[in-house]
């Protein structure tokens, strides 16, 4: 079933037309109302009315995740605050959270994009959606609300963690479709097992999963030891949050909901706009929301795009699963950090050296095992096992504290890590992508 | 009595304490007791050599994490209950120990027991009083 036919299967040329008609809405609104999107217009010496056809966005500068740190909270409002309902920020792990701040507008857009990507997954009334995601600030758990809530399905929101209790509620409440972190599900297999529950001889039928980055591989094993059919979900806090773009029945990439976010694929070197099926950084441009659209904002996911029919009868333009990031951000148990945090927070331990390494495997547990090996401060190596240990603990604690991430320190010799002369190889990532 | 131990950090990796060794060997430099402390993520190798200072230089310039600590090596009677009577002197003056190890091959009747103590000081004072104060044979 396609939840909004007319604009999931709309001919190219009408839906461009209306992009067109939205996208130059947007520039002259945002032109008007917020300084920071006006300034950036002058300074490349762009005013709306040069936006005459859709390839003109290539005229319009792009947003960068530091634009919108730097705007922090509500620089980049443009409605009146209060038009706005409902506010959702990242983790801010990074640094500074990022915003998205939502009109009714945009939460009515939000339940549509939502009701599409869940019945692209199998979705439809009478479903019991097993709400796997993190309920809160986190946009996961409450995208999938509205949109499960749209469609008419019953929704156990249960959220992230507690897994017996996931699976007890999924066994009594005879779940269909579970939404969660790829390799939370294949956690759950294991504690199933340990319950001695079947996977078989539960209801569901359909896995959507996202918020990290996962293999055709894992897709297999998922489906095998869930007994399920598995989707891929993306989204992003910067844009709405889930209900970016969902893998149909077909499974040949995700189809984007492109007439309220504009994709383009672009050359993260010279930001020049690349041709369906080549390579290279997404972008977006939110062209029907009022509260905190964006334009041309740089989600520095890398991927390419295909457009035509799909045999599920949709032709939203499909963009493949990502293929990897244009910086060093790391996805661990769905928390996303970057080395430099590491780094940063090492420098405030005065028992360690900032030379570290970061090990990343999935272990038999199916999550995300990180080890952080870290060189100890030669004037603070001790005789006694206890002093070490002690160190040990005190990275660990400001890692989690930070980070919000478990990692396991290994404490190495002094200059035991490599230093290459270019850039330092901080990263070893064994997981099976 | 006071002597000094060399401890130096090991990562849990194959081949580090044969490396270590063998880098003592080429020096000359003889082991008096040798002993690991382990965790499940590395070691701590400490050592009683006859020139400390010695032995700490050849492991910093070999790239190794060696430092010094002053323990208390302890000649006591190679019968039963010698050990006993020394645990029970510290014990009964709050003196604290975080390690012990006995040294190779004592020599004669006796048997030397090298002790890391919380208050080395205090430590000290109370084997003197108590007679325990031959000094080791290296």
């Amino acid at each position: 079933m396609i939840w909004n036919a007319v604009r999931e299967s709309e001919a190219p040329e009408k839906r461009r037309t209306r992009q067109l008609a939205d996208l130059k809405d947007l520039v002259a609104r945002l032109y008007n109302r917020v300084p920071f999107y006006k300034e950036r217009f002058d300074a490349q010496g762009v005013k709306p009315s040069d936006i005459q056809s859709l390839e003109d966005i290539v005229k319009i500068p792009f947003t960068t995740k530091d634009d919108l740190r730097d705007t922090y909270p509500y620089g980049l409002l443009a409605s009146g605050e209060e038009e706005i309902v409902e506010v959702h920020t990242s983790s801010g792990t990074t640094g500074t959270p990022v915003v998205d701040a939502y009109t009714q507008n945009d939460m009515d857009i939000w339940a549509e994009v939502m009701a599409r990507c869940l019945m692209m997954a199998g979705a439809e009334r009478g479903d019991v959606v097993q709400n796997g995601y993190g309920y809160g600030m986190f946009t996961g758990g409450l995208g999938v609300h509205y949109g499960a809530h749209n469609i008419g399905c019953n929704i156990i929101p249960v959220g992230g963690g507690n897994t017996e209790r996931q699976l007890q509620l999924m066994r009594d409440f005879e779940s269909t479709i579970l939404t969660c972190t790829p390799s939370y599900s294949l956690y759950m297999t294991e504690v199933a097992k340990d319950m001695g529950l079947e996977m078989a001889d539960l209801k569901l039928k359909s896995g959507i999963f996202g918020a990290e980055p996962w293999s055709d591989n894992m897709r297999r094993e998922i489906e095998e030891k869930m007994c399920l059919t598995a989707y891929d979900i993306y989204g992003l806090t910067e844009i709405i949050g889930p209900g970016v773009s969902n893998e149909c029945s077909e499974h040949n990439g995700l189809h984007i909901n492109e007439d309220h976010f504009y994709p383009e694929i672009i050359n993260p070197e010279t930001g020049e706009v690349l041709p369906d099926g080549e390579k290279g950084e997404l972008v977006f441009t939110t062209l029907t929301k009022t509260g905190t659209p964006i334009l041309r904002y740089r989600t520095r996911d890398i991927t390419w795009l295909e457009r035509g029919e799909c045999a599920c009868g949709r032709n939203l333009v499909r963009m493949h699963r990502l293929l990897g990031r244009t910086d060093d951000m790391m996805i661990i148990r769905g928390v996303n950090v970057f080395p430099s945090q590491i780094e940063n927070i090492l420098m405030e331990i005065e028992e360690t050296q900032p030379h570290y390494q970061i090990v990343i495997d999935r272990g038999q547990s199916h999550l995300d095992d990180v080890e952080l090996r870290v060189e100890v401060e030669p004037k603070f190596f001790s005789d006694e096992t206890k002093q070490l240990e002690r160190i040990s603990q005190k990275i660990a604690t400001a890692m989690k504290n930070k980070l919000g991430v478990n990692l396991q320190i290994k404490l190495v010799e002094p200059k035991s890590i490599e230093r290459s002369m270019g850039k330092a190889k901080r990263v070893i990532d064994k997981r099976t992508l | 009595m006071k002597v000094t131990q060399i401890s130096v950090f090991m990562e849990n990796k194959n081949g580090r304490l044969a490396e270590i060794t063998k880098l003592l060997a080429s020096k000359n430099i003889s082991l008096r007791a040798v002993t690991i402390a382990d965790t499940a993520d590395f070691g701590i190798l400490r050592l009683i050599v006859k020139e400390p200072d010695r032995t700490r230089d050849v492991l910093l310039e070999a790239g190794f994490t060696a430092r010094e600590t002053d323990v208390l090596a302890v000649a006591m009677e190679d019968k039963p209950g010698a050990l006993a009577d020394v645990m029970e002197l510290f014990e009964k003056n709050n003196v604290n120990i975080e390690y012990l190890y006995s040294i190779l091959a004592g020599k004669g009747d006796k048997a030397d027991i090298v002790f890391r103590v919380e208050d080395l000081e205090r430590g000290q004072i109370l084997l003197k009083q108590n007679g325990y104060d031959r000094p080791l044979d290296l």
